[in-house]
């Protein structure tokens, strides 16, 4: 068992990405009971006017409103009731409404993580209960991440490890999670570009590794699932757009966000279930200041009779 | 179910492990100390630019080897390689590889700090930088194409005819290098039987420092660093004592003023024009019954730099400027035209990944080292491989800028003569895989700069002709994969573009170096 424990933290210590669109089933504290298969499709519109240009705020008459569209099949499957597969894969397309850039499409990047349970302790009407989270991903297609803002992608491949507590009392929950992900070198299809105040000479550009800060509180129980969250992102280095320039790839992304979630199983028919969120940028760096709003649709195959709450 | 999960750790852990590693190194970083295959010893014949003659400028000899004020020279080599610090080999090394080569990278550095469209102001109305106040937003100066054309032809020649002088003044003098004088010196680089005195770093160093204090004013705080690391370098790598160093510098910048004092007057401080020429443009074309350009920028933003085509080129007079003009784009009222920009609408739609990469691989825009630039990247490149003296290096370099700033002044003075919408303002559907640039569509710059530079480098390099055919009709092409330029500019910009490399050729064949 130790053995076991330890292979597993080894892996752990990989995983996730921070691109637009999914973050909901790796970020929350909720569990897909053992075989349970949940998959469905997701759809999210993220969009912003104004931007920080390192730490100015403003906005940009050539592009207009940028947005962000996105349909991402995920799914999550419960090996056991205390780990779960997470696997997503968006398609991803963006608009400028002005000026005259055109915007992008294709299939964004394939992600898939593990979620595991490794403690859970209950006393009447408190529980608590500790996670850790790897995940990894990398673009499935060959889109072009130095087209920023427009780019559907920043083109890294990513691993990410998370740690997440859960507090419960009754039906009230607070979550705390701080992930850090590695992103892997770009290769751009410029021959050289200016970044952090120098001339690079190379194709590569590094990517600086990020950390994301989440907290969550709400109410959790067997059908419905509603709660804000506020969420920190910080790059590890990087340097600031310079003034009235384009965005490149590796640039200091930060962002403070705000945002709520809902999940609602249909009671009458378990297999269903619709998903809900929004989140809006508070403050930032080098980022848009994005206001996104997402729903979806998931069906459940309970794969053993056991598994159905309904059976319960 | 153990053994996925032992796959899955052992991926994870190993691109865990790669990941680590991710410290990104300039092509050119590891380049090796500079070893000419020719020392090029007869250069201080070569025919200079600006010079009318080699020595021109006047330089006293230098004090006798055998002085006590040279025997401290030596020894404060002595004393440096004694001491020498990581950061002293850290300079030394990167020194070594080249002194041309690493002033054009640091121009070229210069160029996409500065290549950036300054902000609107309130009123809707552009700020323009000023030379006097040059670190005031927005900074002085905006190094777009014409610009850094003109920057790198400058910055290059003054160089070459620098380094024709010192080259001059070394056989005159015959003064032996400090390796030769002591053998108990180091050489961190090759020993040449070349004189030392002017020293060949001393005076690239002394034209870049004067150079880019009229081209880049307001970076003096970075140029003077580097100009102190490199002397500091030069004389730490036993080639140099510091009076070859410090006359080498003083003239250096001597030669330089030559061409400072060309730049005040080649015509590049009025070529922004002003509000009445950029109507008067409007009202021209219209009068000609042709549909002129506008600004597709919010706000409109005016157009780049209008007079330039009337800036004095190096290769040729102002009047060939005119002869090499192509004939007219088709009117934008034409049935020609109209196809021309269904064809550009139809390609954006169908871009390739392929051509989107080379829409970007070539694009140059804001914050870049400019066209002129990313064929100074490629040119350098090269020029590592051949092994050349500094002079070789300096000639080849100036050669190759007077070209492209020769090609920029071409191709304004046809976009400004003809002043023809872009495939967007024709056609509002066209959304661009790349920014449009603010002036009009014929000709091509990329087209243009980059033939003319196709076809000088071909000449130097003929191994390399083809390839560079190849990169220049790529870059043309670009521009059309790009949605910002119709097939018509880019192949009239091709053609002229290689009549002015010819003109470059021309000069080639006959400066003496070949």
């Amino acid at each position: 068992m130790t053995k076991y424990f330890f292979r597993i933290m080894i892996c752990l210590t990989a995983i996730i990405p921070c691109t637009k669109g999914h973050a909901q089933t790796d970020a929350d504290a909720i569990m897909t009971n053992k075989n349970q298969l949940c998959n469905g499709f997701l759809y999210n519109y993220s969009s912003w006017d104004h931007y920080w240009e390192g730490g100015l705020k403003r906005n940009n008459l050539n592009l207009g409103t940028v947005s962000t569209q996105s349909v991402m099949y995920m799914a999550n499957y419960g090996i056991t009731n205390n780990l779960n597969l997470i696997a997503g894969l968006p398609y991803v397309w963006t608009k400028a409404s002005d000026g005259t850039l055109a915007g992008m499409k294709g299939i964004q990047d394939i992600s898939a993580f593990l979620k595991w349970r490794f403690f859970n302790h209950k006393t009447g009407n408190n529980s608590i209960a500790v996670y850790t989270v790897g995940g990894f991903s990398t673009p499935l297609s060959n889109y072009t991440p130095d087209y920023q803002p427009l780019s559907i992608g920043l083109g890294s491949t990513n691993l990410t490890a998370k740690a997440m507590l859960d507090y419960r009392y009754k039906n009230f929950t607070i979550t705390g999670s701080a992930a850090y992900t590695w992103r892997s070198n770009l290769t751009i299809d410029r021959d050289a570009y200016y970044e952090d105040n120098q001339i690079h000479f190379t194709d590569k550009a590094e990517m600086p590794d990020v950390t994301n800060l989440q907290l969550r509180a709400g109410y959790r129980s067997k059908y419905l699932v509603a709660e804000g969250i506020l969420n920190q992102m910080t790059t590890h280095g990087g340097g600031d757009i310079t003034r009235n320039n384009m965005p490149f790839p590796s640039n200091r992304m930060n962002a403070t966000s705000a945002g709520v979630f809902v999940k609602y199983t249909i009671p009458a028919f378990t297999h269903l279930e619709l998903v809900g969120m929004a989140n809006y940028t508070l403050d930032g760096r080098n980022a848009g200041q994005s206001t996104s709003y997402g729903g979806g649709i998931f069906y459940i195959f309970y794969l053993s009779k056991k598994s159905n709450p309904a059976y319960k | 179910m153990k053994k996925i999960f032992w796959v899955f750790c052992s991926i994870t852990t190993m691109s865990l492990l790669l990941s680590c590693s991710k410290t990104v190194n300039d092509r050119t970083a590891d380049t090796g100390p500079l070893l000419p295959a020719d020392a090029d010893a007869d250069a201080g014949t070569w025919k200079t630019i600006l010079l009318n003659a080699p020595d021109e400028i006047a330089l006293n000899a230098p004090a006798p080897n055998t002085t006590p004020d040279y025997r401290a020279e030596i020894n404060e080599i002595k004393g440096w390689q004694a001491n020498l610090s990581a950061a002293d080999k850290k300079i030394v090394a990167y020194w070594s590889a080249g002194a041309v080569l690493r002033w054009n990278e640091i121009m070229r550095e210069l160029v996409a700090k500065h290549n950036l469209p300054p902000y609107q102001n309130e009123d809707g109305t552009y700020p323009v930088p000023s030379a006097v106040n040059p670190l005031a937003y927005p900074q002085f100066p905006f190094a777009n194409p014409p610009y850094a054309a003109r920057a790198y032809a400058y910055i290059s020649g003054a160089q070459y005819d620098a380094l024709v002088a010192a080259w001059h003044y070394k056989q005159l003098y015959g003064r032996k290098a400090p390796y030769t004088v002591d053998s108990s010196l180091q050489v961190f680089g090759q020993k040449t039987l070349l004189p030392s005195y002017p020293s060949t770093e001393g005076v690239i160093i002394g034209a870049a420092v004067e150079m880019f204090k009229l081209m880049f004013p307001g970076d003096q705080d970075y140029i003077q660093q580097k100009a102190e690391e490199h002397k500091r370098a030069a004389i730490i790598s036993g080639a140099n004592v510091r009076s070859d160093v410090d006359a080498g510098i003083a003239l250096g910048k001597a030669v330089a003023q030559k061409f400072v004092s060309r730049a005040r007057v080649d015509g590049t401080g009025s070529a922004g024009g002003n509000a009445t020429i950029w109507s008067g443009l409007e009202t021209s074309t219209v009068d000609k019954g042709e549909m002129p350009w506008y600004s597709l920028e919010l706000p409109k933003r005016p157009p780049m730099l209008p007079l330039f085509g009337k800036v004095k080129p190096f290769l040729f007079d102002s009047a060939t400027v005119v002869a090499l003009r192509p004939g007219p784009p088709p009117s934008a009222y034409s049935d020609v035209m109209k196809k021309d920009a269904e064809e550009v609408l139809n390609i954006v739609k169908n871009a390739s990944r392929e051509q989107l990469a080379i829409v970007h691989l070539w694009a140059d825009g804001a914050g870049t080292v400019t066209p002129p630039g990313h064929w100074n990247t490629i040119a350098a490149e090269d020029f590592i491989k051949k092994n050349y003296s500094e002079v070789r290096w300096a000639r080849n370099m100036a050669l190759l800028n007077m070209t492209m700033m020769d090609a920029a002044i071409v191709c304004w003075e046809t976009k400004y003569y003809y002043f023809n919408p872009r495939p967007t303002q024709m056609n509002p559907a066209i959304k661009t895989l790349t920014g449009i640039p603010n002036f009009p569509a014929y000709i091509s710059g990329h087209a243009t700069f980059s033939s003319a530079a196709a076809v000088i480098l071909g000449h130097m390099l003929p191994e390399r002709e083809q390839a560079y055919e190849k990169m220049a009709k790529e870059a043309s092409m670009s521009r059309l994969y790009g949605g910002i330029h119709y097939r018509t500019d880019c192949e009239a910009g091709y053609e002229t573009g290689a009549k002015i490399g010819l003109k470059a050729v021309a000069r080639a064949v006959t400066d003496g170096a070949e």
